[in-house]
């Protein structure tokens, strides 16, 4: 007995999964879409199902942090508007590329790299900032400062004039052409991938286009709801979304969500950070160890690779879990309600 | 998969965005208020646990 294609065993697996997945983003803010596509590789989907599922899975989730954003936070939506061109393009363009490696019968092995060198990369980050928080009284004033506060980098960008410019909400003015090619490029990732893209959007907002922060988070948001739903769309003209995979995503994403966010009311992000970012390593060895399984003929191997996949993001989750839940026993702090 | 096969692909395709908005307007909605409703009990048994 399936519904909407899967049998129950897929359900639990991909709730389950959906809720670790939820909780990291409602906690981290990130690491949602990037172990989805992944995950899927490694369960033996078709890249290009893989990665629109993923695709059409972002896109709920950007709606659901969309929501819980537009309350408490600063959205540029005519910045969101203005990339929206660049977004389409650069999607299309890595859609075409993943159809381009498909045909070649090389989009898992293409795909599968990229997710070891990116999962990589950012475990990197996330585990060096964990492990060198202890020393960092020193650090740049960049979030100490006045939080409207832009970087060198985007002040010097902004002063080239390089027309079309066009005026943003805050008063400041951009050139269509960084605009442009930040929705672009970003979105050439987004469609290669099926991520949201935040990880490289919002620092591109604000490092490039010269939003300051707060509105940079809340405009890079939106910029993952367009993508999720120009890549869902893009991808469904295909017909390659599997709509009971994310359905069965969504259902624990949501809830996890909620659980993650309620979360950061009582446990210290600096106490998980260090294990987010060995899961990221982890996953990493995980997806290079699916794609040596292909290569090698080996079942075992898929195996090893989905578990220390599953496996590590189950305890990055129960960590999480057992620090709010101990925090709770010790009455720190009251909930941020929302 | 869910089969749309009748419908043109352009309807199967907004056909699956719209599914995922409104599921997620849905969840949304269905978690937000199971929240309020459950999330102080649960805090309580925790806390007395």
């Amino acid at each position: 007995m399936s519904l909407l294609g899967l049998p129950p065993e897929l359900w639990v697996l991909f709730v389950s999964f959906g809720f670790m997945v939820g909780v990291f983003f409602g906690f981290f803010g990130m690491g949602g879409s990037f172990l989805v596509t992944p995950t899927l590789l490694i369960l033996g989907y078709p890249a290009p199902v893989a990665i629109g599922s993923s695709m059409a899975f972002v896109f709920g989730t950007a709606v659901i942090a969309t929501l819980k954003h537009d309350d408490v936070g600063q959205v540029d939506y005519k910045l969101g508007g203005l990339m929206f061109a660049g977004i389409v393009l650069g999607i299309e363009v890595g859609k075409m590329l993943v159809f381009g490696l498909e045909a070649l019968g090389r989009a898992e092995l293409v795909v599968g790299v990229a997710y070891v060198l990116l999962l990589a990369a950012i475990g990197l980050v996330f585990t060096r900032n964990a492990l060198s928080r202890g020393n960092e009284d020193d650090a740049a004033g960049e979030s100490d400062g006045d939080p409207d506060d832009i970087p060198e980098l985007a002040k010097t960008i902004k002063s080239y004039d390089v027309p079309p410019m066009v005026t943003l909400t805050d008063g400041s003015r951009a050139s269509m052409w960084v605009i442009s090619g930040v929705g672009g490029g970003v979105g050439v990732v987004s469609g290669f991938l099926g991520v949201g893209g935040g990880f490289i959007r919002m620092p591109a907002i604000y490092y490039l286009v010269g939003v300051p922060l707060a509105a940079a988070v809340g405009t890079s948001l939106f910029g993952a709801l367009m993508s999720g739903a120009v890549g869902a769309f893009s991808y469904g003209l295909s017909g390659v979304i599997d709509v009971g995979v994310v359905t069965a995503l969504l259902l624990g994403s949501a809830f996890g969500a909620r659980i993650g966010s309620a979360s950061t009311a009582y446990v210290d992000e600096e106490d998980v950070t260090i294990y987010f970012g060995i899961m990221l390593l982890l996953a990493s060895a995980a997806v290079a160890l699916g794609e040596l399984a292909t290569w090698l003929g080996t079942p075992v191997l898929d195996r090893v690779s989905f578990v220390l996949l599953i496996g590590s993001a189950a305890f990055v989750t129960a960590t999480i879990l057992y620090y709010g839940t101990r925090a709770v026993r010790e009455g720190r702090d009251a909930p941020a309600v929302g | 998969m869910i089969e749309f096969a009748a419908l043109p692909t352009a309807v199967q395709a907004v056909s699956v965005v719209g599914l995922v908005l409104l599921e997620s307007i849905g969840l949304y909605l269905g978690y937000g208020a199971l929240e309020r409703r459950i999330g102080p009990p649960v805090l309580d048994a925790i806390r007395n646990a």
